[in-house]
């Protein structure tokens, strides 16, 4: 079978999205209105990032087990995707907020912006932008990758609790938190619609297919780059 | 016939859709209802299409160079 067969699958995928996530009926809610439909977009990047960032984990700690240079391109490729991914995922969530939160009067943007959901993800996505800042200040490339796939495994930690743990405990607009109705509106059987949901899944399939692929053309590149020192 | 036989069934899969959503349709909430009846939300489908394809066509043309690049060290080597 041709190796590049996922690739065509997420286009495939991205175009049913983008057809059937415009086209289908989605339920009426009052102040989502038609914004309901950025789950297939906006959701799917979380998710998108939360893959990579786990495939990026598995690669730190692969490196770690036989210090093999080419473990360790992986894993802060995928890292650096899942990275895109977050701030994507952050970006349209603040415009999606711009107009479903602040709709009372006297609500300004800054005060909905102090939600512990926004929070956590930022703490996140800066604990990854560290991962970046402490692989660029070594100079050393086996010092560099033994000290960054040991980071990468406490960022991937961290990421537990400021996205979803503290989140959840605390109250929050945004859906799966006490204080919102929604449970768990992803993943929750009973919390999605199900048409929503024959679009829903995917969506998150097809984006995070991007992803891998946009990663592996990175790896492909630094791979090639350094060819002699992997073989070396 | 074919012709026939496939129109019933995007009748039916039509049907089966509509049927699918009829629950919870409270009219009263505003949804963007008059731009599908004027058929413009197609345009948006048809712009972000555009972009999609574009995307994909673009990522594959940088794959395609990768692996021409790849294949050409691996002769040299």
């Amino acid at each position: 079978m041709n190796k590049s067969w996922w690739k065509i699958l997420s286009f495939v995928l991205l175009v049913y999205t983008v057809i059937c996530g415009f086209l289908l009926a989605v339920p009426r809610l009052p102040i989502l209105n038609e914004t309901i439909r950025n789950m297939y977009f906006h959701v799917c990047m979380w998710f998108g990032m939360m893959i990579l960032f786990t495939t990026s984990f598995i690669y730190s700690i692969k490196y770690l087990r036989d210090f093999n240079y080419r473990n360790d391109i992986f894993a802060h490729n995928f890292a650096s995707v899942g990275c895109l991914f977050g701030i994507l995922g952050y970006t349209t969530g603040v415009i999606w907020v711009s107009v479903t939160w602040v709709t009372q009067a006297g609500q300004s943007l800054g005060t909905v912006l102090k939600e512990p959901k926004l929070i956590g993800a930022a703490i996140a996505l800066l604990i990854y932008g560290a991962y970046f800042v402490l692989r660029g200040s070594f100079t050393d490339i086996d010092k560099r990758a033994r000290i960054s796939a040991v980071y990468n495994i406490f960022a991937f930690a961290m990421l537990f609790p400021s996205i979803w743990i503290i989140p959840r405990l605390v109250g929050s607009l945004h859906p799966g938190s006490p204080g919102s109705d929604s449970g768990n509106p992803a993943l929750d059987k009973n919390d999605m619609d199900a048409g929503m949901r024959m679009v829903f899944y995917p969506a998150v399939i097809g984006w995070t297919l991007l992803g891998v692929w946009i990663a592996t053309l990175k790896i492909r590149v630094e791979l090639f780059r350094d060819k002699k020192l992997i073989h070396g | 016939m074919v012709k026939k036989i496939v129109s019933h069934c995007s009748f039916l899969v039509v049907a089966f859709l509509i049927s699918m959503s009829s629950f919870a349709q409270d009219k009263s909430v505003e949804m963007a209802d008059t731009m599908r009846s004027n058929g413009k939300i197609y345009i948006v489908v048809a712009v972000c299409l555009t972009i999609l394809i574009g995307l994909f066509l673009y990522m594959m043309r940088i794959d395609m160079k990768m692996s021409k690049i790849e294949k050409n060290k691996h002769a040299e080597a």
